[in-house]
C-alpha cells in the first residue's frame, strides 16, 4: 500500500480515536487519580473538606469493606445459578428449532426473541407489576394452586429477578446458539444417522460441541452483563427498599457512595477493583471453557 | 469478539445466511421425518409453545393492563379485559404533569436518533479504515475497541459526570449525546461488514480512475454500507433508548429526562408520596415499546444479522 494512502486510511479513524481518549482513556485515568485521594473533614465540618493524598487506602478499604464484597460474592453466586439455566434453556430452544422447518423455525424465533425488544426497564415494570399481590395475576394464581407467594420476600428476590433477567435473555442467547447451530455441516447429521445414532444422540455428540464457541461467548457477555447489575434491583427497590437495600449489587453501592454520599474518590476506587474483578473472571471463564477445544 | 475465532463461520458466510434467512442447504434438506419419531416432533412443538406462551404472556398482561382504568387494574382479571379505558389512559398520561412525558419521548428520540446517527457515522469510517488500510497503529485501536467491551459503565460514567459537570454540560442533552457519538461496538461490527461488502479490488480499481480517498468514502463505501449502516444505527438506537444509568447520573432536571428515567421515577412516586400512578406506569411502559417494536419490525432482516454477526464474530 502506498505510504500516502496509509495515512488517508489512519485519518478516517481519528474522529473516534480522539473521541476514545475523551470519553474513554480521560475519564479512566481521572477516576485512578481520584481514587488516590480522601476528602477529610474537619470535626465539625466548618472548615469544609481538606483533600489528601492517601494513595492505596480507598483501596484497602474496599477490599475489606464487607458490604461491597458482599454485593460481589452475591452477584457471583446467584451468576452462577442464573446464568447455567438461562443458557442450558437457549441451548435446549436453540436445538428444538434445528429440528424443525426453516418456516416454522423462523415464526418460533420471532416470537421468543420479542422479550428482547422491549427495554430492561420497561420489562423490569412489567414483572414487578406481574409480582405485585395487588395488581399481577401471579398472586391469585399462586393463592389458586394453594403457594403463598410473595416475591418479594427476601429469600424471594433473587428468583424474582433471576426469572426476569432470564425471561428478557433467552431469546439473545438462542438467536446466537441457533445461528451457530446452522453452521454444523448437515452431511454429518446423515453419516451419523446411517451409522445407527439417535437424534438426542446427535444433538449431544455433534451438535453441542459445535455450538461451544457460541456457548462461552454468551456466557462471558451474560457473566459481564451480571457483575454490573443495577436497573432490575434499582427497580425492585423502588418497590420494596426494605428488602432490595442500596449495597445490594456493587454498581448500586458505586452509585450510593457518588451521589448519595458524595464520597466520589471511594465510588471511583470501587469501579475500578471492579473493572479488574470483571476483567479477571472474564479471562477465567474464557481460559476454563476453552481450553479443552484444543 | 476477537476471542472467537475458533467460531464457524466466516463473516462473509455469515452475513450470506443471515439475509436470506437460513443458508439454502437448510431448505432442500430440512429435518428428515422418517429418521424422527412422531412423538419427538410433537415434543419439540411443545416446548416450543410453552417458551411461546413464557415469552409472550407478560406483553399480553401489559397490554391488557394498559387499557384499564385504576380501579380495574386492581379488581380484575389480569389476563382479560375489562372496560375500555385505553383512551383515558392515554389522555391522562400526555395531560399529566403538564405533559411531561411527551417531553421525555421527545428527549429519547433525541437522544438515540442524533447520537446515534452521529456515532454510526463515526463508527463507519473508523471500521473502514480499520478493515481496510494498513497503517502504523491499527492494531493498538482494535485491541482498544475490543478491550473497552470489559470496562464497567460506573469505571465510565462517574469520572465522566464529574469532567461534564466541571465543564457545565451535566443536565443539558450534551450530556447524553456526547457518549453516544463513540461507540466501541459500532465500530467493531462497522469493521466486520466493510470486510464482507467492501473488496480491496473496488478501491483498487476507483484509485486508478483519480478518485480521492474522501470521495470513494462518501460515494462507494457509504452507499454500499448501507445495509450494514443500518444495522449498526438500529443496535446503537436501541441501545441508546434502552440506557439507564447514564442518563441517570448525567441528568438531573426531568425536563432532559428520557422515557425511562421518569418511568423509573413514577414507580417510586407511590412510596414517596403515596400517590399511585401505577396505570400511567403501564400505559406509558407499553407506549415506550411501541417506537422500538416498529424499528424493529421494519428493519428485521438487518437487525438479525446484526445481532448474530456482532456476537459471533
Amino acid at each position: 500500500m502506498i505510504r500516502s494512502q496509509r495515512w488517508k486510511g489512519a485519518a478516517f479513524t481519528v474522529p473516534f480515536q480522539l473521541g476514545f481518549v475523551f470519553l474513554y482513556l480521560l475519564p479512566i485515568a481521572y477516576a485512578v487519580y481520584e481514587s488516590l485521594f480522601q476528602e477529610k473533614r474537619s470535626g465539625l465540618g466548618l472548615g469544609g473538606a481538606t483533600r489528601e493524598f492517601t494513595g492505596f487506602d480507598n483501596y484497602q478499604l474496599g477490599l475489606t469493606d464487607s458490604a461491597f464484597m458482599g454485593s460481589i460474592l452475591r452477584v457471583v453466586l446467584f451468576a452462577c445459578v442464573q446464568i447455567p439455566f438461562m443458557l442450558l434453556v437457549s441451548l435446549v430452544l436453540a436445538l428444538f428449532l434445528d429440528a424443525l422447518t426453516a418456516k416454522a423455525a423462523n415464526r418460533f424465533r420471532i416470537v421468543l426473541l420479542v422479550p428482547y425488544m422491549i427495554p430492561g426497564v420497561v420489562a423490569a415494570i412489567v414483572w414487578i407489576n406481574l409480582y405485585s399481590p395487588a395488581v399481577g395475576p401471579l398472586t391469585p394464581m399462586g393463592d389458586f394452586l394453594g403457594f403463598d407467594w410473595n416475591f418479594f420476600a427476601p429469600s424471594m428476590v433473587w428468583p424474582s429477578i433471576g426469572n426476569l433477567l432470564t425471561w428478557h435473555g433467552i431469546g439473545y442467547n438462542m438467536v446466537i446458539i441457533y445461528s451457530a447451530l446452522q453452521g454444523v455441516p448437515r452431511e454429518l447429521f446423515e453419516a451419523a444417522r446411517l451409522d445407527g445414532a439417535s437424534e438426542i444422540r446427535i444433538a449431544l455428540s455433534i451438535k453441542i460441541p459445535f455450538v461451544r464457541a457460541a456457548l462461552v461467548l454468551t456466557g462471558l457477555l451474560s457473566i459481564i452483563q451480571m457483575l454490573q447489575l443495577f436497573n432490575e434491583p434499582a427497580l425492585f427497590r423502588n418497590i420494596t427498599p426494605e428488602t432490595v437495600d442500596g449495597s445490594f449489587t456493587p454498581i448500586m453501592i458505586i452509585y450510593n457512595q457518588a451521589f448519595n454520599a458524595g464520597n466520589y474518590q471511594y465510588a471511583a476506587a470501587l469501579s475500578v477493583l471492579l473493572a479488574l474483578i470483571l476483567g479477571v473472571a472474564s479471562l477465567l471463564f474464557y481460559r476454563l471453557t476453552s481450553k479443552e477445544v484444543d | 469478539m476477537a476471542t472467537t475465532t475458533d467460531s464457524p463461520s466466516t463473516p462473509a458466510k455469515s452475513a450470506e445466511s443471515g439475509r436470506s434467512g437460513s443458508p439454502p442447504v437448510r431448505r432442500i434438506a430440512g429435518p428428515d421425518p422418517a429418521s424422527r419419531g412422531r412423538g419427538g416432533q410433537r415434543f419439540i412443538l411443545l416446548g416450543l409453545i410453552l417458551a411461546s406462551v413464557y415469552s409472550l404472556f407478560p406483553v399480553w398482561w401489559l397490554i391488557v393492563a394498559a387499557t384499564k382504568d385504576q380501579v380495574g387494574l386492581y379488581q380484575s382479571n389480569g389476563l382479560w379485559f375489562s372496560g375500555m379505558h385505553l383512551w383515558d389512559n392515554l389522555h391522562q398520561l400526555f395531560t399529566y404533569e403538564d405533559g411531561i412525558f411527551l417531553r421525555w419521548t421527545a428527549n429519547s428520540f433525541l437522544y438515540a436518533g442524533v447520537g446515534s446517527l452521529g456515532g454510526t457515522f463515526i463508527a463507519l469510517a473508523t471500521g473502514y479504515g480499520l478493515a481496510r488500510f494498513d497503517f502504523p497503529g491499527r492494531g493498538v485501536v482494535f485491541a482498544a475497541v475490543v478491550g473497552s467491551f470489559l470496562i464497567p459503565i460506573a469505571l465510565l460514567t462517574l469520572p465522566l459526570y464529574l469532567m461534564f459537570s466541571k465543564i457545565g454540560l451535566v443536565d443539558t442533552p450534551w450530556a447524553m449525546l456526547i457518549p453516544c457519538l463513540i461507540n466501541p461496538f459500532s465500530v467493531y461490527l462497522a469493521k466486520v461488514y466493510t470486510e464482507a461488502t467492501i473488496p480491496f479490488e473496488l478501491l483498487e480499481a476507483a484509485r486508478i480512475d483519480g478518485a480521492g480517498e474522501l470521495r470513494i468514502f462518501f460515494s462507494i463505501v457509504l452507499r454500499m454500507m448501507t445495509t450494514g449502516g443500518a444495522t449498526v444505527f438500529l443496535l446503537a438506537f436501541v441501545n441508546t433508548w434502552n440506557a439507564f444509568f447514564l442518563p441517570l447520573t448525567v441528568l438531573r432536571g426531568e425536563e432532559n429526562w428520557t422515557l425511562n428515567l421518569g418511568l423509573y421515577n413514577w414507580t417510586g412516586k407511590r412510596a414517596e408520596s403515596g400517590i399511585d400512578v401505577t396505570s400511567l406506569v403501564l400505559t406509558g411502559a407499553l407506549l415506550s415499546i411501541v417506537p422500538l417494536a416498529i424499528m424493529m419490525t421494519a428493519m428485521r432482516r438487518y437487525w438479525r444479522t446484526g445481532v448474530t454477526l456482532g456476537a459471533l464474530k
